[in-house]
This record gives C-alpha cells, structure tokens and sequence, in this order.
C-alpha cells in the first residue's frame, strides 16, 4: 500500500453561472520517497485535486476515497484534519510574497507552525528551531533573518522560507503547488535542487504540481498529465518524454522550447481549455486534438494501459501501438485516424485546421 | 530616531496647518471694514461708545497686517483666544471647560461602537450569508438611516422618562464631571454614548466585515490553514489583525472629528461641550469664541492624523515613518 492512494476523486462547486466540476474522477498513489509530478494548463483542476486532500476548499463538493497512512482524508472532521495539516502533509504555495503574513516575521511564522502542533515546545525553543530550520534551506545568517519580515526577504528567500515552514515537522508529504512560477529562472533551478536534496534527506514523499514540463524533467518519478479535471495519461517520467501516447501529452512536449532544435518552430496546441461548467461532450481534449476521431465527440475515453509494462496508462481512443514519437507510432495514428474520421469529427478537425496556429492530421 | 524625526516634522507640519487655518479664520472676519468688525466684536446690540471703545482696545484702527501680527502673537505664544464680549469670560477657559465634556462623550462612544461595530463585523464576517449577517445587514442599514437627533430623542421619551418616573435615577442628562464619581458620570452619559454609537457602530461593522472578508481570502490565510493552525487562530491571529489598520485609520479620523464637536448629541443632552457651545457662538455671532473652537477643532484633526500614522507604523512592518 501507498503512502497516499487517491481513488476516483471528483471535487465540484456550485456557482450562479452552473456547476463547475473540477476534478471528475482522478486516482493515483504516492509512495514514500518519490516524487509524483502533475502536469496541466491552468483550471486542469491540479490545485484543486490537491488542496481537496487537505480540506482547503471551501464550498466544494467532494466524493471518492483518499487513503492516506490508513486515514480517508476525504470527510475528515476538522480537528482530525487539523492534526494532519503541516504535521502529516504540508504544502508549499505559488506565490511566496502573498502566502506568507505580511505583518508577522518570518521566524514567528514557522515557530507558529511547530507550536500549534505540539504544545510542549518552548518559544524560545520553536525560534531555535525556526532558525536551525532557516539555515537547512541555505538562508545566510538565519540567526538574524529569522526576525525579519517577509517584505525584507527576496522571492528566492521567501520561497526558501515556505519550504523551510513545510519542513518543520518532518512531513510524510509535502505537496508543492507550483513552487517556482512566480520566481526567476536562476532562482527557480535553485528551489527545485533544495526541494530534491531535501526530499532525498528526510524521504519524504513530494507532489509536484507545476504547468511546466522542464520541472517535471528535473524532479518527477512518476508524472500524471491533467486535462479538464481527469488525468490523460499516467506514466513514468521517462516514458512521458519518450513514449508519450495522449495527443495532449504530445502537444505538450512539442511546446517546449529545446535548444538541440532550435530550428523548429513551437508548436502550440490549438484553442482554449475548456469550460469546466460546460465540457466537451466525449473526449474533453476532442475540440483542440489534431487526431480528433468520431467516436472521441460521443465516448468519453477512460484511462488504460498502453504500454508493456501495464505502468503507463493513457485515456486516449487511439491505439495503444500508437506510442512515442518514432516514424511508426506515428504511421499507426494517421491509420486510426484515417479508418476512424468521419462526417462529424471531420467538421471539428476542419475547425481546428481553420484556427490560427491549427494542423490536423489529414 | 526615526520616530523622533517623524514625529519633528509632523508637528512642524501641523503647526502649518494651524496657521493656515487661524490666518484664514483672522482674514475671513478681520478683512472688513473696520465699523463691521467691531460690531461683530462687541455685540449685536453695543452703543456707538462701546464700538468705539472696542476699537480702541483691541487695535482696530491699525493696519491689518499690524493687527494680523498682534492676533498671531497672542494665539501662539500666549494660548490666548481672547474673551467672550457675552460674559467676558476668558475663550480660552471655556475651552478648557468643554472638551472634557466633549472628550466624556466621545471617548465612551468610541469604546461602545468599536466593541459593537468589530464584533458585529467579525462574526458577519466569517458567516457570510448566514443569518446572523443578513440580520446584521438590515441592522446597519437602519443605525445609518436612524438620524442622531432622532435617536437621541428616542433614548429621552423611552427610556430616560419613564425610569426616572419609576424612581430610577441612574440615567441622567446633562453633564457630571468623572472626577466626581465614576458611577454618576457613566449615568450621565450612558445615553449620549448609545446615540453616538449606534450610527458610527454602523459604519464600523460594515467597514470591518468588509476588510475582515477580503482578508479572509488573501493567500496568506491559506497558509495559515495548510499549517494546522485552529480556525479561531486563523481568523483572530491572522484575519482580524491584518484586517484591522483599515479601521484604525478610519477611527483617528473619526475622534478628531468628533472631538471638534459633537454638536447633535450635545444639544439633545443637554452637555454644553465644544458642539453646543461653538453653535451658540455661531447663532449669537460670538467672534472670539468661534474663532478659538475652529482653532482647537483643527488642532484635534491634526493631532489624530499624528496619532493615526504612528499606529499605522505600529500595525505594518511594510509601513515606514518618514
């Protein structure tokens, strides 16, 4: 048994405008000492997912189970969960200058953290270990920074300084919600190399939630692609790069600036996300899928596998021969596409073709 | 050292502001001809020997700007206001005998509405929807509608009335000094705190569930809740205290408002503070009293604004005296 096993998540809210269904049905496990990475655009319902383990949204409607050392997380009472939160599985936020108080010092903050939770520590023995704490994540002069307030630190520093709040009672989990976004790239290298040093130290298990594949590269064991609040395609981190089966997955890797091609022109994938309130009608990737095929507009695809192992998984109606990006694989999609593509699904590849930016395969 | 010099040129800077505002007041009556003036000074109805006499006393026939040094000289160095041509009594002694009835009823008002308004606010707050917060809302709106004088008035015919008739004497109207005994003086003035309260403690729950719900959902908030931190711990700790320097600006400039006269809650209780008395200088045309209580209102809007800032720096690290 996993460390974290998530079955069949569907989080939803109510709104004025309908209901707009965030996750809709995901499952996946994380075991000590790894690191799963989950990857998606923006409203994939990635933070979502993970901010519903620990009960951080309000207003939303929750079902499936999430096992976690033994504990369903999924409707625990608040105390219990309380008792969870920072102790068991702690998190790093986006942004470190609006998640950290503004008008408490960053020592006072972390001491907070160790002291809600065990009542026994002194102040003056929580500071202590705010500092000890301050200087792990490479803070210089931790001593002295500890009674500084976040506005007097660095965005590097003050991530450095969640991370090091995160750490302060040893977690099992520490999720990480798109840790590096707001900051520079040198600065970003920088976090992501503590974050696996520290991980490494203390086996703890780590989620990582980030848009960016480079990410993912440096840091996952396991990567799960995330469109329109369900998981495309789950697969080990090597296999997302060289044997990626979802046409999401796909255009993902073929957005990515690589310097060996510099040549190339990006491609981008075509159209917007879409409305979680309205989806798609079967496939909810079909309206941007250069391999759109018929039965992709009725049936929802559910997640199988598609590799040898039986590891790697993908909700894709293309072939499971339909793998990686060699000459192929390639061949074997243009085939499905070419038996499976009729009077509707040429409409919407049409459409797609018509867009700025838009390629089909004929 | 940075307060120090913080607080240097702040007051620098309001001994500005309260020359521009006594040179103002100065020109505004002074700048008239000398026969209107004196009128104006010695009453509506003095004899041509008093005006003249008038005149003579207070320098009226010299140049104005010979007169505007005189009147500089003797409100900055000397405090004096002159007197009141009613009574002759010194502006500068009924000053003195008003604001602590001013203050009386300013500072207990200020206590009631802020514990009503903030825990009203709070508890709306963090039940948005609920209720309780509808009920509030509907309570606001109406303390905002209900005009002081009406309420004040209400207070008299349906509370002070009938337990003074029922032999219950506590709450009086009128004003008993504090230095007489603390339970009298809270009887007097339980019921002007109550009308002044019941508008401002309004305002205070609209503006503090306001900046309480925006906190509320800032990042930071998050943080607190991801640490496992009690849901008491993150409102009070987290939410109140970052929602509050909102309201503390908004309260200094209230008192110093306030204390320039509260003239309706005055005059319904008959407390003769700044309020009631700068008005009867006004209906009598008492120069020298109008004079003294524009400057002295002044004098408390700038020095709440000092205050006020120094509290900002207090509240926010971010926020520097400078």
């Amino acid at each position: 048994m996993s460390l974290l096993d998530v079955t069949d998540l569907r989080v939803s809210f109510p709104t004025a405008d309908g209901v707009v269904q965030a996750v809709r049905g995901v499952s996946f496990s994380v075991d000590t000492g790894r690191t799963l990475g989950i990857v998606g655009e923006s409203g994939s319902g990635k933070t979502v997912l993970t901010q519903t383990l620990l009960g951080l949204t309000p207003g939303s409607q929750v079902s499936g189970t999430a096992m976690f050392n033994g504990v369903n997380l999924i409707g625990l009472g608040p105390d219990q969960m309380r008792r969870i939160r920072g102790e068991q599985i702690a998190v790093v936020f986006q942004d470190p200058l609006t998640s950290l108080h503004p008008l408490y010092r960053v020592g006072w903050q972390i001491a907070e953290m160790i002291r809600a939770h065990d009542k026994s520590v002194s102040r003056k023995q929580a500071r202590e270990r705010a500092i000890d704490l301050l200087g792990r994540v490479g803070i210089p002069q931790p001593s002295r920074r500890v009674d500084d307030y976040p506005h007097q630190f660095s965005g590097g520093m003050r991530q450095r300084a969640m991370i090091a709040m995160a750490l302060s009672l040893s977690p099992k989990l520490i999720i990480a919600d798109e840790p590096t976004t707001a900051l520079d790239a040198t600065v970003q290298a920088q976090i992501l190399d503590l974050l696996l040093r520290l991980q490494q130290e203390s086996d703890t298990a780590l989620i990582m939630i980030t848009h960016d594949l480079g990410v993912i590269a440096d840091i996952a064991d396991e990567v799960m692609v995330m469109y329109a609040g369900r998981a495309a395609e789950k697969a080990s981190k090597h296999d997302i790069f060289y044997a990626p089966h979802h046409p999401y997955t796909k255009g993902l890797l073929e957005s990515i600036p690589r310097s060996s091609a510099a040549a190339d022109r990006l491609k981008p994938i075509t159209g917007q996300p879409p409305s979680l309130i309205h989806l798609p009608s079967g496939c909810a990737f079909h309206p941007r899928c250069a391999y759109v095929m018929d039965r992709c507009l009725t049936e929802e695809p559910q997640l199988r596998s598609v590799g040898d192992a039986g590891a790697h998984k993908s909700a894709c109606w293309l072939p499971a021969a339909a793998i990686g990006t060699a000459e192929a694989a390639e061949a074997a999609r243009r085939r499905a596409v070419g038996e499976g593509r009729h009077a509707a699904a040429a409409r919407v590849a049409e459409e797609i073709a018509a867009s700025p930016e838009g390629s089909v395969i004929a | 050292m940075a307060l120090a010099r913080f607080l240097v040129r702040r007051v620098l800077t309001g001994i500005l502001v309260l020359w521009l505002v006594a040179t103002g007041t100065f020109f505004l009556f002074f700048a008239r001809p000398v026969l209107v003036v004196a009128r104006g000074l010695a009453g509506r109805a003095a004899s041509p020997q008093v005006i003249q006499q008038v005149i003579r006393d207070l320098g009226l026939d010299q140049p104005l700007m010979v007169q505007y040094g005189h009147f500089l000289n003797r409100l900055f160095l000397h405090l004096d206001f002159g007197y009141s041509y009613y009574n002759g009594e010194s502006v500068k002694t009924i000053i003195a005998q008003d604001i602590p009835i001013t203050a009386s009823v300013v500072v207990g008002g200020v206590v009631l509405w802020l514990i009503v308004g903030l825990s009203v606010g709070i508890i709306s707050a963090t039940r948005p929807r609920s209720l309780f917060d509808r009920v509030s809302t509907v309570g606001v709106l109406a303390g905002l509608s209900a005009p002081t004088f009406v309420i004040g008035e209400l207070l008299i015919i349906a509370i002070f009335v009938p337990l003074n008739q029922h032999g219950f004497s506590w709450i009086q109207t009128g004003y008993y000094p504090l230095s007489q005994g603390v339970i009298p003086w809270m009887g007097h003035m339980i019921l002007p705190w109550v009308t002044l309260a019941t508008v401002q403690a309004a305002v205070y729950t609209r503006l503090s569930r306001g900046s309480l719900i925006d906190t509320l959902g800032e990042d930071y908030i998050r943080t607190a809740r991801a640490k496992g931190l009690s849901e008491r711990r993150v409102v009070f700790r987290h939410g109140v205290r970052a929602a509050l320097t909102p309201v503390v600006s908004q309260l200094g400039v209230d008192i110093g408002g306030l204390l320039g006269g509260v003239v309706v809650v005055e005059q319904v209780f008959g407390l003769s503070g700044l309020g009631q008395d700068s008005v009867q200088a006004i209906a009598t045309g008492n120069l020298p009293v109008i004079i003294g209580f524009v400057i002295v209102a002044a004098a408390f809007v700038v020095v709440a604004n000092i205050v006020v800032d120094m509290c900002y720096a207090l509240l926010d690290p971010r926020v520097r005296l400078t």
